[in-house]
């Protein structure tokens, strides 16, 4: 995932091929930035929690995958069909142990301290970053282990533009996602789950059980982190394995998405992860003749740039709730 | 029918708010709750539904009993689902949920579909005004329609006791006749009520009976009708005191009065 920035790619032939490349490298990032985003909008929003966990969640996400799809062939070694069938099957099943992490996470150290201090909230999952990469690194010894992608590397063409396919799996996924919230908002438990976020003491009164809401968010929220992870880890952006703590700094770099979008919006969420994508990829690609008066490696600079004036503009972010709620 | 009695409660383990509170509110009936601000109406409904938790607070002493059942260490939700429910405070509706929604919150412990479909379609019959607005976001309805929507919502699982905390209040006259007739209405459908107002004169003049509770106590009581004809409580809360800021306590009216009579 250190090759989350990619230099200028210049072996499209003219303008057009040049900008449809870049549109699909800035979709794709910014549809990861937007998974990220997701994930850190439905926990913060439920629970009032700054989750600095997400890196661990999506590298465990990642790790979960390589081990139920390349070490114990599940479910393949139950199952005929074809083989991105089963990839498709294990990525489901990384995400719902993942999820499980985040339940016991959510169980065992945030219900527990619910009502303190956003800080506190904040440190506890900052700890948890820290336990959880430490015991799968160490659990990973550190050799990137592999995910076996069905596509791989491989990559499409629409014109002369080359697209990897990792890149519209990405587009794809983040789509599927947000879709999946959207309606899931509308059923019994998201609407509930609305409510909760927006006055706790009336959901409880209309007998919401808000737990239940806060363990939803964190099993939804973790399994979404995983899929972020997963996604991010494939060729191009990885060496198609699992990174070690590079995970972590992923994550940072989609913050700027969320403090964009609004720390409560999931509309931000996607929204921000998509102005932060487009721009640090259309910066790093047209603005690469200027890299020695910028600095090599601005492009990275650029998402927090890009926040920097959003919040000028707005300081809640663009689709955030003025003043976050009661704590 | 609910009883309360003897009831203590400590917010943050060291403000004793309610002293030994003692309220019943039977099968059928509108018993309004009564008392200046900050005499523990409100954290009487909390120690009822089982809201204290949320402000630290905890009953020390006394009970909460329901149809014969101690609900004082109950989770709202089981509160609920036992059948009491409640209009909180300043209506609290979720003002980024839509109409629907929020009837769907007000549902949420019962899982039965049909049964909700009925008791949407009551409410909407109820409160027309709603039933044009279903879909509108209720942050955009006028304060009256959020109040409407706020006891709509409280009716979503047919309540056996509904109780309602200042709702006529920052309404126009003419909203509060119409929510007083609403509660009539509800009441009437066989919902028991417990009405907590500062409009002592809207309240009583609906109410079978009421209490007048003042720092955590109850400090008078009776038919409502008698209430209402009280020199005290005429005194007190029907205008005849001086501007809203200079109001005297009860007890004092009380204890002037009696001297007053020890003198003559
Ligand atoms: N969460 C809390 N923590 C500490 N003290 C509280 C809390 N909530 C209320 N109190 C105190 O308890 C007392 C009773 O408050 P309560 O809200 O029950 O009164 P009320 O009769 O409902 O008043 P009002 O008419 O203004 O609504 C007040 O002195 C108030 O300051
Ligand atoms: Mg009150």
């Amino acid at each position: 995932m250190t090759a989350v920035v990619l230099g200028p790619v210049v072996l499209a032939a003219n303008a057009v091929d040049t900008f449809v490349q870049t549109f699909f490298r800035g979709a794709a990032l910014g549809s990861l930035y937007a998974l990220l985003a997701l994930s850190f909008v439905l926990i913060f929003k439920a629970t009032q929690t700054v989750n600095f966990a997400e890196g661990a969640m999506a590298l465990a996400g990642t790790w979960f995958l390589s081990m139920v799809f390349v070490d114990w062939d599940v479910p393949g070694r139950w199952l005929g069909g074809p083989t991105w069938l089963h990839w498709c099957l294990a990525v489901v099943l990384a995400a719902g142990m993942t999820a499980a992490i985040g339940l016991v996470v959510e169980r065992l150290t945030i219900r527990p301290l619910i009502g303190q201090p956003h800080f506190t909230m904040a440190m506890v999952t900052l700890g948890l970053e820290v336990v959880i990469t430490i015991i799968a690194v160490d659990a990973v010894h550190l050799t990137p282990r592999v995910l076996a992608v069905p596509w791989g590397t491989d990559s499409f063409r629409i014109g002369g533009a080359i697209v990897a396919w990792s890149y519209l799996a990405a587009i794809v996924m983040a789509g599927a996602a947000f879709l999946w919230t959207w309606r899931f908002f509308k059923t019994r438990a998201g609407v509930a789950m609305r409510a909760t976020a927006f006055d706790q003491e009336a959901a409880l009164a209309q007998g919401i059980n808000v737990g239940r809401v806060f363990a939803i968010s964190w099993g939804v929220g973790a399994a979404i982190a995983a899929l972020s992870g997963i996604f991010a880890s494939m060729a191009p952006w990885g060496p198609s394995g699992v990174a070690s703590r590079d995970g972590a700094f992923f994550v940072f770099r989609a913050l700027p998405a969320v403090v964009l979008g609004g720390l409560d919006s999931v509309v931000g969420a996607l929204v921000g992860g998509l102005i932060i994508g487009f721009a640090e990829v259309f910066a790093g690609q047209y603005l690469a003749d200027h890299a020695s008066i910028l600095g090599y490696g601005y492009q990275q600079v650029v998402p927090y740039v890009v926040m920097l004036i959003g919040l000028l503009i707005r300081p809640y972010g663009m689709f955030g709730t003025e003043e976050v709620r009661r704590v | 029918m609910l009883e309360v009695a003897n009831l203590e409660v400590v917010y943050n383990e060291v403000a004793l708010v309610l002293r030994g509170l003692s309220i019943e509110v039977p099968d059928g009936q509108i018993v309004a709750l009564l008392g200046a601000n900050g005499s523990g109406k409100t954290t009487t409904t909390r120690a009822i539904t089982g809201l204290l938790d949320v402000h630290e607070g905890k009953v020390t002493k006394g009970t909460v009993t329901f149809d014969g059942q101690r609900i004082d260490d109950m989770e709202p939700s089981a509160i609920v689902r036992s059948g009491i429910t409640q209009v909180m405070e300043g209506r609290r509706v979720f003002a980024e949920l839509t109409v629907d929604e929020n009837l769907i919150t007000g549902g949420i412990t019962n899982s039965n579909r049909a049964a909700i479909a009925e008791a949407h379609d009551r409410v909407m019959t109820m409160f027309p005004v709603l039933a044009d607005r279903r879909k509108s976001v209720a942050g955009y309805l006028s304060g009256g329609e959020q109040q409407m929507l706020a006891i709509g919502r409280a009716l979503m699982v047919d309540p056996k006791l509904l109780i309602l905390d200042e709702p006529s209040l920052g309404l126009a006259p003419k909203l509060v006749a119409q929510i007083r007739d609403i509660i009539v209405e509800i009441n009437r459908a066989g919902t028991s009520v417990l009405l907590i107002e500062q409009n002592a004169n809207m309240a009583l003049s609906i109410a079978d009976y009421g209490y007048i509770m003042e720092t955590g106590k109850v400090v008078m009581d009776g038919e409502a009708a008698k209430l209402l004809k009280d020199e005290d409580v005429q005194e007190f809360y029907l205008g005849l005191h001086g501007a809203e800021g200079e109001r005297k306590s009860f007890r004092d009216v009380k204890h002037y009065k009696r001297r007053k009579r020890w003198l003559s």
